[in-house]
């Protein structure tokens, strides 16, 4: 029933996902924190005062090769948002997500959810997200499941509890183990135009059902921010709406530590955004001491670069530090120019996990001014003052749905000053207007979990009502009806069929869905904007790019040229056996190699070739100051900077060397390449070439060009001692093994093999067939953070 | 509604308030917006809260909404859809599950009216 372990090297079998869902029950229900660390904890060289528990597989930082690859965990959960609208699209995605520090899934819906009076079954696709179904939530949560187990963490799935069928959507994440949703009666009201009696009265009921679940509850009050004219001035207004929801939910049973505020950070450069969003912030975290804040990214001004809007997330993650956050979101870098795409998701992660541990205990060496005429306080105070005022003269009109239906939310004043232009909506009217009717006085509803009045038989237990009916499905989970697809051709059964269609074995890019076929480029034109683009899309076209468009644009200077991006897609898979890959080089353990040096002896010359005077490289790689391989008890011949191939050849016959070493780092004229040729060809002239393994090095230096170049390994840029002395030892640890059951020249030759298999592989390259997946990711800017 | 800012002149009452003052007054006027929510909530249903009460009982969406609308048709939604199941059941000694069936597929809705005399 748990379905098959994952396994690192193995991709996510939705086929295996699918496998059984009838029977699939969640193992747990409820929202989980993450595990805190005492401040003090050691990781690696350094110590921490705001983790918690490391991953047991993740993706660190890039950097983090410095630091013996330590990848600290914020203490607070990461959300990533996905919506791709094909739910197996998307757990590949999730899964992705998790390897770099996400435990808080947030699912979107697809467009159009929350008008629909009742709940969708099956897994039709989705636009700019997906079709919340009991088989897609079922699915979602069994491949969440997997891949908890596979990081070592649990993780929080997430969807809306939104729209016209909230109560329902509410009794199948309850029933399905979805531990957290957004739950705000304001945003059916304001932004989907559901009529306002119907979202409370439905409200109460979801809210109940979230509070069995245990799960997070998560406000609207962001998409305030987020639908504003003049986003910032929306402050005062947003801590109304928080205030609402947040009593809202007390008073109908829900517990504070499961009440989360969505709040954002209004504003961004080139505002000036902290003496802005700072006071608002602590204001609002000491009004609503008690609650629970999830911190969202601003998605009011993002464009369409990413560089931009990446800096304006690095700043709201400066605020969360500055202040705190329980939950921190992570808004993709392009989401202002389509829905995220796989990679983006990737990036918003990694910038939280960078900024939260680079921050790391901030506040233990920086304080906020809490100076009563300073002008945080002062703004803080006044922050707070205006929204006593709101909620002043919404009783002063006769209370919530009156202030709505004149326009009081959303008004781009800052309140007490009105613009006009909030969005006014008639409590008569909306999305399912006239459908709530009052309780008659035998009203019953023989369920748990739910609100208001309920007129039970004499001799029930109030708190098992479902006594009446032999266990509700909460108490009864058996009881639980599973429909798999209604549709017969919109579902992920037709869309995987359509997918292995395809020639077998061929591969293609994707940056949202299966076989999408999406790249970019990006290009610079000394050109004019217009004239930029237009030259980069022809580009694009001549390269065979089909469906060019240009996705971002940033003039460098008026008239001397402009940066464009570009997507498109290849009208080409790429056939898998036509591959020809690097031979791996994957690190031995220190005490294996040291093992295999003192027990064989290893010497290597080694030196800079040609008129290079360049020696920092390669000393790094012998020196044992510098973790190099004579660390390793390999004996090394250095015989300098700018040696002539001739000398270390010699060298190499007189102390019987098992291999030489070269480094190379001017690459002017080819240089690099004819050195090592030369050394390859001299070697074989001298009849060492079966004894001694060549080995080239250098910034510039490839596997690749080494290979080509006659040499048995290449290393470029980043390599370290460890990395080479693996490889020698691996090598000499085949040849020798080779040398029992093989003669000849060529054995173990890794450049004549390489060389072999690249003309091969040129040879079968060729375009191929576009899958059938027409399938455009299109562009729906901004539209995924709306929750 | 246009309304310059005339925060100053309306802040007046608030100005004497310490902050805990000031806190504790916000949550008071929230108090007071709300109670009228929630008042509304406990004493009204909607068909998606009637739906959801079927799920719990063991319908599925499709039985649920039928149920529903008929219920709605019927003036019968504010009696509870899933009492209206129940009470089919316990009248006729069927199990609720064979109660709500039947009337998912339209059938014994003329015996419920009666049951509770016969609607609205």
């Amino acid at each position: 029933m748990g379905g098959r372990k994952l396994c690192p090297d193995e991709k996510l079998d939705v086929r295996e996902i699918l496998r059984d869902l009838e029977h699939y029950r969640p193992r747990r229900r409820g929202w989980v924190w993450r595990e805190k660390l005492p401040p003090g904890t050691s990781l690696g060289p350094f110590e921490y005062q705001q983790i918690s528990r490391p991953l047991e597989r993740s993706v660190p930082l890039p950097a983090a090769k410095h630091f013996r690859g330590i990848d600290p965990q914020p203490e607070m959960v990461v959300t990533t948002e996905i919506a791709s609208g094909r739910f197996e699209d998307d757990i590949r995605r999730m899964r992705m997500a998790a390897w770099h520090g996400a435990d808080h899934i947030m699912v979107i819906r697809t467009t159009g959810q929350s008008h629909f009076d009742g709940l969708i079954e099956g897994t039709p696709e989705g636009v700019g997200g997906v079709p919340i179904t009991r088989k897609q939530v079922r699915a979602t949560r069994k491949a969440l499941d997997l891949i908890e187990d596979e990081v070592g963490r649990p993780i929080n799935f997430h969807s809306y509890v939104s729209g016209v069928a909230g109560p329902e959507i509410a009794v199948l994440f309850a029933e399905e183990g979805v531990n957290g949703a957004h739950q705000d009666p304001q945003y059916n009201v304001l932004y989907r135009n559901v009529n306002m009696y119907r979202s409370f009265v439905d409200a109460a009921v979801a809210k109940t059902l979230m509070q069995w679940a245990g799960m997070a509850q998560i406000d609207g009050a962001h998409n305030a921010n987020a639908t504003a004219r003049e986003a910032w001035k929306v402050m005062p207004e947003l801590m109304v709406q928080h205030a609402i929801n947040c009593v809202y939910s007390v008073k109908v049973g829900m517990a504070k530590e499961n009440i989360c505020l969505s709040t954002v950070p209004p504003t961004a450069p080139p505002a000036p955004e902290m003496r802005l969003d700072l006071p608002y912030a602590v204001a609002l975290r000491r009004l609503f001491a008690g609650y629970r804040f999830r911190a969202q990214m601003n998605t009011k001004y993002i464009e369409s670069s990413t560089r931009e809007a990446t800096v304006t997330h690095a700043l709201n993650l400066m605020l969360s530090r500055l202040t705190s956050a329980d939950i921190q979101s992570t808004i993709t870098p392009d989401e202002g120019r389509n829905v995220p795409w796989h990679y983006n998701n990737i990036a918003a992660l990694d910038t939280a996990k960078q900024l939260l541990v680079g921050l790391d205990g901030l506040r233990s060496m920086v304080r906020l001014d809490d100076s009563p005429d300073g002008e945080l306080e002062r703004k803080a105070r006044e922050i707070t003052e205006r929204a006593v005022l709101f909620l002043e003269e919404i009783l002063d009109v006769g209370g919530y749905f009156e202030a709505v239906r004149r326009g009081f939310f959303v008004d781009s004043g800052m309140y007490p000053e009105r613009n006009g232009d909030g969005i006014a909506r008639d409590p008569e009217g909306g999305v399912a207007a006239g459908t709530i009717v009052p309780r008659d006085p035998d009203y019953m509803a023989p369920v748990c979990a739910h609100f208001g009045e309920n007129h039970l038989p004499e001799g029930t237990r109030a708190d098992q009502p479902c006594d009446l009916i032999g266990g509700c499905t909460l108490c009864n989970p058996e009881k639980i009806v599973y429909i798999d697809e209604l549709d017969p051709t919109d579902n992920v059964e037709s869309r995987l069929a359509a997918l292995e269609a395809g020639p077998p074995g061929v591969v293609y890019p994707e940056v949202e869905w299966a076989q999408d076929r999406v790249v970019t480029m990006t290009m610079f034109w000394p050109l004019d904007e217009a004239r930029a683009e237009a030259a980069a899309l022809e580009t694009a076209r001549r390269l065979g790019l089909e469906e060019p468009k240009a996705i971002h644009k940033e003039v460098m200077h008026p008239a001397e040229g402009t940066l464009v991006e570009v997507k498109g897609k290849v009208p080409f898979g790429i056939e898998l056996a036509s591959l020809r890959i690097p031979e791996e080089h994957k690190t031995l353990s220190p005490d294996e190699i040291r093992g295999f040096v003192k027990e064989r002896g290893v010497k290597v010359v080694a030196a800079t070739v040609g008129q290079d005077e360049h020696s920092v490289g390669l000393r790094e790689i012998l020196d044992i100051k510098h973790g190099g391989i004579e660390g390793f008890g390999i004996e090394c011949h250095y015989l300098g900077t700018s040696c002539p191939v001739e000398k270390l050849v010699n060298a190499a016959i007189e102390v019987g060397a098992d291999a030489i070493l070269i480094s190379t780092i001017i690459t002017h004229a080819d240089v690099h390449r004819m050195n090592m040729k030369k050394l390859a060809d001299l070697c074989v002239e001298k009849g060492i070439r079966d004894k001694v393994l060549l080995v080239a090095g250098g910034t510039q230096v490839t596997w690749d060009i080494a290979a080509e170049s006659g040499m048995d390994g290449g290393f470029g840029r980043g390599t370290r001692g460890i990395d080479v002395a693996s490889f020698l030892v691996r090598k000499l640890r085949e040849k020798e093994a080779g040398a029992g059951n093989r003669t000849g020249p060529g054995a173990g030759a890794g450049a004549g093999a390489g060389e072999g298999e690249g003309a091969r592989a040129r040879a079968r390259a060729r375009a191929g067939e576009g899958a059938a997946t027409g399938a455009d990711a299109g562009a729906e800017p901004g539209a995924g953070a709306a929750g | 509604m246009m309304r310059p800012d005339d925060f100053e002149e309306r802040r007046r009452h608030l100005a004497g308030m310490s902050d805990e003052e000031l806190a504790r007054y916000f949550w008071e006027l929230a108090d007071r917006v709300v109670q009228p929510l929630v008042d509304l909530a406990r004493t009204h249903t909607s068909p998606s809260i009637e739906r959801s009460v079927l799920l719990r009982m063991g319908f599925s969406s499709l039985e649920a909404k039928a149920i529903v609308d008929k219920c709605v048709e019927k003036g019968l939604l504010g009696k509870g859809a899933g009492h209206v199941v129940w009470k089919l059941a316990s009248a006729r000694g069927m199990s609720v599950r064979e109660a709500g069936v039947a009337l998912a597929e339209g059938r014994m809705w003329d015996e419920v009216a009666g049951l509770f005399g016969a609607g609205r």
